[in-house]
């Protein structure tokens, strides 16, 4: 890295690095709140997935079984929440915030002997002489595979939200479960689904953090992540495409950050770790102050939805 | 006539239970194809359960459904949707943020590719003269037009049987008309209709045979066409009903209306609200005038600027040539006036307080509920208990929260709270809106009571018999405007008709063909 003036490329292509955790994440929340569930576990999710990876990981020798491990324990920890709020109908609201505060105790439980162990390498994609492109080459083929899986992941949900039935269905329960239970759609079951692919997503996130990111067990590693993730969801205004934008913006000040510390900048850290979300701030009193929905939330975020007659 | 067409569904013997209750007890009744068929009965009396579990929503405890003869169970929606039932909701089963084409496609099985679909939606749109344009937001559509998209939905499956719930709550008298044109059409087609109102006239116009629920079970059933209104609501409520008396009018001495708008203009605080423009009226004591339109004309920003809840400039609004229009709801209650909005969860009645907190709110002022500035519990609690009593609203006490009560419960413990309070100007938006038609009648009464003792009454509905049965003076509200008010006496439902400006754009498409 050079020292005195960062290199724009290499500056590039560790955004898009930094930012894949919270892509996986805010894009699975994403989903979940467009069914018109609001958790705000996020953070607990993304950490199972961070420990159940590296534990998948190191003990299989797998990079790869190490993201499906992660996913699980993501997953596994969103159930505990579909159970609370779709067949129990407690409050969204506290059970996401229970379920982070659960998750942080869990991993640092099951992660005890795994601190300071080296997880396996996860390799980049060989894209070959593409990859000795000059500037190019080490933005765009340089990569490990979840890489290019998230963006594609994102490329896939919105495709599936505007034109796929599935996720015509999955917006009109979010946008009136009343309605939808009326036609037939059975809505538990279909926020069921999409709470556990937030799930998975938050553990893969998780597990890419603790795997490739940083690469090593540490307790409370997703520092926040999770926090930021649900941010984008809201910046995005719950549009697939705006969450990539969102994630590279947060994830350009985390580097830039970093950048700016080690090249000695006299500006304080602690300004920019709090501007991404004052920029949140501003995105939302910009797009609330516009008239009508402006906003784009799902009609139905947050509310239970209970069968009566 | 019907007699000859083959039975297209038949219900026989079907019980449906819920804890405390029974919705439908043994009940039977048979459709034919092609025809209209009514269900009759008051709120709670068992129609909406009984065709959900036509339209395979809810599961019967008991009895069994025959379609064209077989065995009919459906599990679920789909499974009633493939056999050829489509169902129109009462409150309407649309999704907002979603356009046209996409709330069809929902309400189907297998639903075309937006591209086809639309065109589809144009083809049967136009064949059945309700013209619709696919790519609209649903949430930018008049009620008559959110109406069209559930038609639409249904017959875009070709239905066999097509339940409609309510569906002319909404609807303007021309807007009504070009409806059963349509299900005339329909009905001439082959496909039977199961029409479920409370509108007795309109069942008289449309249908061929009614069946009449009460309290869940067959009471009775009739050929409307050879029966009146009245004989009809007899057999809903079992009981005879006497339509409400006017008392006999008073001459009040006063020289100025008790009430008076002048050029009331005011900003609508509410998102997609209508503004108020112009609105000037006066009602003296002793007179009740009856305010018509369709809902979203400006009626909640008339009754929130009539209330005090939108102040207006002074003399906008007057109490007995007095401007008021500066004073808010406390100030206004302290001269006498009230008001009963037509939200009754969260506007007129604070969803999780119990009905003495709620009957304080408002009748703290005029009832004098506070003691030095404490509330007085045991004379709320006596004042809320006397509405519950007068009113016959059901409940097991004062101290259950509002939101526990049925929707037609707590209409009646809201307007009979005001009602309660000896005000001298009352202003009620949807008086009798949900209520049964044996309640609704009290409320008409108890509304035409306080008229005799001398108070001034504004009643903005959208029922037209109800505010031609109760109303001195008549006035329709069109995009924040009020027509001039009219006696009722010789008011034809043409100049009624006229009055609500037409049908708001949803004339017929006339084809050439």
């Amino acid at each position: 890295m050079d020292f005195g003036s960062i290199n724009p490329f290499v500056l590039v292509a560790s955004l898009m690095v930094a930012s894949v955790p919270i892509i996986l994440a805010a894009i699975g929340e994403l989903v979940v709140e467009k069914a018109g569930v609001l958790n705000l576990g996020v953070e607990g999710m993304m950490i199972m997935g961070a420990i159940c990876g590296f534990v998948t990981a190191v003990e299989t020798s797998n990079p790869y079984l190490g993201f499906v491990g992660g996913a699980a324990g993501g997953a596994a920890l969103s159930l505990i929440f579909a159970f609370l709020t779709q067949s129990l109908l407690a409050n969204q609201v506290a059970t996401g915030l229970a379920l982070t505060l659960f998750g942080l105790g869990l991993s640092s439980l099951i992660g005890q002997s795994y601190v300071g162990i080296k997880p396996p390498l996860t390799p980049e994609v060989p894209f070959g002489p593409l990859a000795d492109i000059p500037g190019l080459g080490v933005v765009l083929f340089q990569h490990d595979w979840v890489v290019y899986f998230s963006i594609l992941l994102i490329a896939a949900v919105a495709w599936v939200l505007k034109k796929a039935r599935l996720g015509l269905i999955l917006r009109a329960v979010g946008e009136n479960h009343e309605a939808a239970h009326a036609l037939g759609y059975k809505v538990q079951r279909i926020r069921l689904l999409a709470i556990l692919f937030g799930g998975a997503m938050a553990g893969m996130g998780g597990a890419y953090i603790s795997l490739v990111r940083v690469p090593q067990w540490t307790d409370g590693i997703t520092a926040g992540a999770g926090w930021i993730a649900l941010a984008i969801v809201v910046f995005a205004s719950w549009k697939p495409w705006r969450v990539l934008v969102g994630a590279y913006l947060f994830g350009g000040i985390t580097v830039l950050q970093l950048n700016l510390q080690a090249a000695g900048s006299s500006i304080p850290v602690e300004y920019l770790s709090m501007s991404p979300y004052l920029i949140t701030i501003v995105v939302l009193v910009i797009m609330s102050s516009g008239k009508g929905r402006a906003l784009n939330a799902p009609a139905a975020l947050g509310q239970n939805f209970h069968a009566s007659r | 006539m019907s007699a000859e067409k083959p039975v297209l569904l038949s219900v026989e013997g079907v019980t449906k239970g819920y804890p405390g209750v029974v919705a439908n007890a043994d009940v039977s009744f048979q459709i034919r194809q092609g025809e209209v068929h009514a269900l009759l009965g008051e709120n709670g009396a068992g129609k909406s359960t009984l065709v959900k579990m036509i339209y395979g929503l809810v599961k019967p405890d008991q009895g069994r459904m025959t379609w064209r003869g077989a065995a009919y169970a459906p599990p679920e929606p789909r499974v009633a949707r493939a056999s050829g039932v489509a169902m129109v909701f009462q409150h309407f089963s649309l999704f907002e943020a979603l356009n046209v084409a996409e709330n069809v496609a929902l309400g189907m099985e297998n639903p075309p590719p937006m591209g086809a679909l639309a065109a589809k939606i144009r083809a049967v749109s136009d064949a059945y003269g309700l013209p619709l344009d696919p790519s609209r937001m649903v949430g930018d559509l008049s009620a008559g037009e959110r109406q069209r998209v559930e038609i639409i939905r249904c017959l875009l499956q070709d239905p066999k049987l097509l339940i409609m719930d309510e569906p002319t709550s909404v609807l303007t008298p021309q807007e009504v008309e070009i409806l059963f044109r349509t299900l005339r059409q329909l009905s001439a087609e082959g496909t039977a209709i199961l029409y479920i109102s409370h509108k007795l006239e309109e069942i008289r116009a449309l249908c061929d045979e009614a069946t009449i629920l009460r309290r869940g079970r067959v009471v009775g059933t009739c050929t409307p066409r050879d029966r009146t209104a009245r004989e009809m609501a007899e057999m809903m409520v079992g009981a005879v009903l006497t339509p409400p008396e006017k008392g006999a009018k008073t001459e009040w001495p006063q020289t100025h209306p008790a009430l008076e708008a002048a050029n009331l203009t005011v900003n609508s605080p509410i998102p997609f609200g209508t503004s108020l423009k112009g609105i000037s009226f006066a009602v003296a004591r002793g007179e009740v005038l009856g305010i018509a339109g369709v809902a979203g004309n400006g009626q909640d920003e008339l009754l929130l600027a009539l209330s005090g809840e939108i102040k207006s400039d002074e003399g906008m609004v007057k109490a007995t040539g007095v401007g008021v229009g500066r004073l808010g709801p406390n100030d206004r209650r302290r001269i006498g006036f009230v008001a009963a909005p037509e939200d009754r969860l969260g506007h007129a009645a604070a969803p999780d307080m119990s009905l003495v907190e709620n009957a304080f709110l408002t009748g703290a002022i005029r009832k004098g509920l506070t003691n030095r500035g404490f509330i007085d519990w045991a004379a709320a609690r006596e004042f809320a208990d006397r509405v519950i009593k007068a009113y016959d609203v059901r409940t097991p006490g004062s101290h259950v929260a509002a939101r526990a009560l049925s929707g037609g419960n707590l209409q009646k413990f809201v307007i009979g709270r005001e009602l309660s309070q000896s005000p001298d100007v009352i202003v009620i938006n949807q008086p009798t809106w949900g209520v049964d038609a044996a309640a609704a009648a009290a409320i008409r009464q108890a509304i035409l009571d306080r008229a005799s003792e001398g108070a001034a009454v504004v009643v903005i509905s959208q029922d037209l018999d109800e505010l031609l049965e109760i109303s001195d003076n008549f006035a329709v509200l069109n995009e924040g405007r009020l027509t001039p008010p009219r006696p009722v006496q010789g008011l034809t439902m043409d100049q009624i008709g006229l009055m609500m400006g037409g049908a708001h754009g949803m004339e017929e498409v006339h084809h050439v063909s």
